[in-house]
């Protein structure tokens, strides 16, 4: 009985979970017509692909598309690069200040994001990468959540396993690439999920750096159909739900690593 | 020609704890060295440095006298068997055995080639394509042996190898890692805890104690021989009775007063030692290995010792006796099972002065004999 009211409990969250994404997939297939007339499901005979139409005839959606997808990409292999090795140093050398520099790391964790703009975006302009897409790319590409993130599962990969490889021939450097990184395969899984959906979905930085339309990013394409006079929701709803394809792809592709990953350590063995 | 020598080698942590002391100990090519001692004695360190994943603190490491203090372990050619095995869980066995050939970027075709005959030659084969998570401890330690093998290093050096196995294996294993070096011929060092693993492998035994070797010799000569009490207790199990003893002026040939019992040592010819007076006069203990403790009724009433069996235990043929002699002093002697002994009885043994050891005052073993 009692869990009986559990499982209905949980089955009434789980729908409540599901309503805006439900709506969000109603919306995609409502015209722009119907919008304000069928709050959720319009009869089936109403629904129209014509949202869809418009978003790759009326705009250049499938560029939008391709530079989130370059953006991102870059973002997470040169993240996934620098995290690991800074997160590989951190967890098996010892070297002088080594505290006081993770104590500077976790310091700047604790500073949001929003007062770092200013000063980002003034770097950035005398580099000369306002409005290009390595102005997204460069300031991305460490992350000192992920260097932690790997400091903590590199910690548990034995250190006679890294002597083994040195006496079996291999510099530091091979070390990390040849041994310690397959055996993090987990971890590396849930970082790229992570670090995936933190730049896949940025909008403030991309907003601020990216002026012209043919360098847009997917969330500022798609923010760029809500204008002062007229907004295309349906459009937008249909974009966004072609936007969160590929996070939820990635999802069940790693899943069972980003699972794995995130409750490594917990238990031991 | 691989020699190895440590000339006046200190290891000194950079909290201040020594763990080697002034470590001089050269290793012929193609010998089988083991270095034993309890654990923090210094042997894995050293191990350790000579590997080169340690620093030495100072004095010089020699490899066929070339001086490889500052050499990274790569540039050293020397493989290692780790005491966790160490295998790279995410490749396979054949993975592993090749990754040193690899890393070496050996021609693909070579690197194969000898995987297979070393895999072939520790009976691997069938076992290539499976990951260590797969294998039994037994099987994983011959892999670890694989691939310190396949490529034909200067030295192996091999930390433990055997602690994680059962038993059993650990004999079989034991035999095993002692024939393929004799195969092989490749200088071994060898690190335990266990004198049985030193004493049945090893061309020569090193002991160690706080930082310190204590002796180097072949096992004979350290089980014959000890330079110390520490020695003489380490090696032979179960352990030698160290008892303590002193000298009595008698004529006749000296005499020990034992636990308050006499015991006359004769002319001094029938001693392992060169016992002048003035030796004698240092003795302040006796070392007495329980399987050298005799039968009463062969020897003579001054080479007795009277004591109440606290405890037996039997071994089959034999039992180990656990005798209180007369001032408490406890003296382990191993018997034949056929004594049927009560916890309680008061007995006699006999003492064999050919088989004694004594030791002075700083626990320095009395001359031996020369030859």
């Amino acid at each position: 009985m009692r869990r009986l009211v559990v499982y209905m409990l949980l089955v009434l969250f789980a729908l409540l979970c599901l309503v805006p994404i439900a709506w969000l997939v109603a919306s995609a297939f409502k015209a722009n017509a119907d919008f304000h007339v069928y709050p959720v499901v319009p009869p089936v005979d109403r629904l129209t692909l014509a949202n869809f139409t418009s978003l790759f005839t009326q705009m250049p959606f499938l560029r939008f598309m391709m530079n989130s997808f370059f953006v991102a990409g870059a973002t997470v292999i040169l993240q996934l690069f620098f995290s690991s090795l800074g997160g590989f140093a951190l967890a098996k050398y010892d070297f002088a200040g080594k505290k006081a520099v993770m104590g500077v790391m976790l310091a700047t964790m604790m500073i949001p994001g929003p007062v770092l703009l200013a000063p980002m975006y003034e770097l950035i302009y005398h580099m000369g990468l306002i409005d290009s897409h390595l102005g997204l790319i460069v300031p991305g590409m460490v992350n000192v959540f992920g260097m932690f993130l790997f400091r903590q599962s590199m910690l548990s990969v034995p250190d006679e396993m890294l002597q083994a490889a040195r006496i079996d021939g291999c510099n530091e450097f091979q070390i990390f690439w040849h041994v310690v990184m397959p055996v993090s395969r987990p971890i590396v899984g849930a970082f790229c999920l992570i670090a995936f959906m933190g730049t896949w979905n940025s909008f403030l930085w991309p907003q601020i750096i990216l002026q012209s339309s043919d360098r847009f990013t997917l969330p500022i394409g798609l923010n760029q159909m809500i204008g002062v006079y007229e907004a295309d929701y349906g459009a937008m709803m249909a974009g966004t739900l072609l936007a969160v394809l590929p996070v939820v792809v990635l999802f069940f592709l790693l899943q069972k690593e980003f699972i794995a990953g995130l409750t490594k350590g917990a238990v031991k063995g | 020609m691989a020699e190895i020598a440590f000339r006046n080698v200190n290891k000194i942590y950079p909290n201040g704890f020594q763990a080697v002391h002034r470590l001089d100990l050269s290793i012929a090519d193609g010998e089988f060295l083991v270095m034993v001692g309890p654990s923090g004695c210094g042997k894995s360190t050293t191990l350790r440095m000579l590997a080169g994943l340690e620093t030495i603190s100072s004095g010089d490491l020699l490899i066929a006298g070339h001086r490889v203090n500052d050499l990274h372990p790569r540039a050293r050619n020397i493989a290692m068997v780790f005491q966790s095995y160490a295998l790279y869980p995410h490749k396979t066995v054949q993975g592993n055995i090749e990754f040193p050939l690899r890393m070496a970027r050996l021609p693909a075709a070579e690197v194969k080639t000898r995987a297979l005959e070393v895999a072939r030659m520790l009976e691997l084969e069938p076992l290539l394509q499976r990951k260590p998570g797969l294998l039994s401890g037994g099987q994983r330690q011959r892999v670890a042996m694989a691939r310190a093998l396949v490529r034909d290093p200067v030295a192996f050096l091999m930390d433990e190898p055997l602690s994680n196995l059962d038993a059993k294996l650990r004999v079989q294993m034991r035999a095993e890692i002692a024939a393929l070096q004799r195969r092989t011929g490749t200088t071994t060092v060898y690190v335990t805890h266990d004198q049985v693993e030193a004493m049945t492998m090893g061309d020569r035994v090193a002991v160690f104690k706080d930082g310190l070797l204590q002796q180097v010799d072949t096992p004979q000569q350290l089980f014959e021989r000890p330079v110390n009490t520490f020695v003489a207790g380490f090696i032979g199990s179960p352990s030698m009775n160290l008892i303590t003893a002193r000298r009595e002026p008698a004529g006749g040939g000296p005499v020990l007063v034992v636990a308050g019992e006499r015991i006359s040592l004769g002319k001094g010819m029938e001693t392992r030692f060169n016992l002048t007076d003035a030796d004698a006069e240092r003795v302040v203990c006796l070392g007495l290995r329980p399987e050298d403790v005799v039968d009463p009724q062969l020897v003579g009433e001054d080479r007795r010792l009277h004591g109440r069996v606290a405890l037996t235990e039997l071994l089959g043929r034999e039992q180990m006796v656990y005798l209180d002699l007369r001032d408490g002093t406890r003296l382990v002697a191993r018997l034949h099972a056929d004594r049927r002994l009560k916890a309680g009885e008061e007995i006699a043994v006999g003492i064999d002065p050919a088989r004694l050891y004594l030791f002075q005052a700083d626990g320095r073993a009395l001359p031996y004999r020369q030859g």
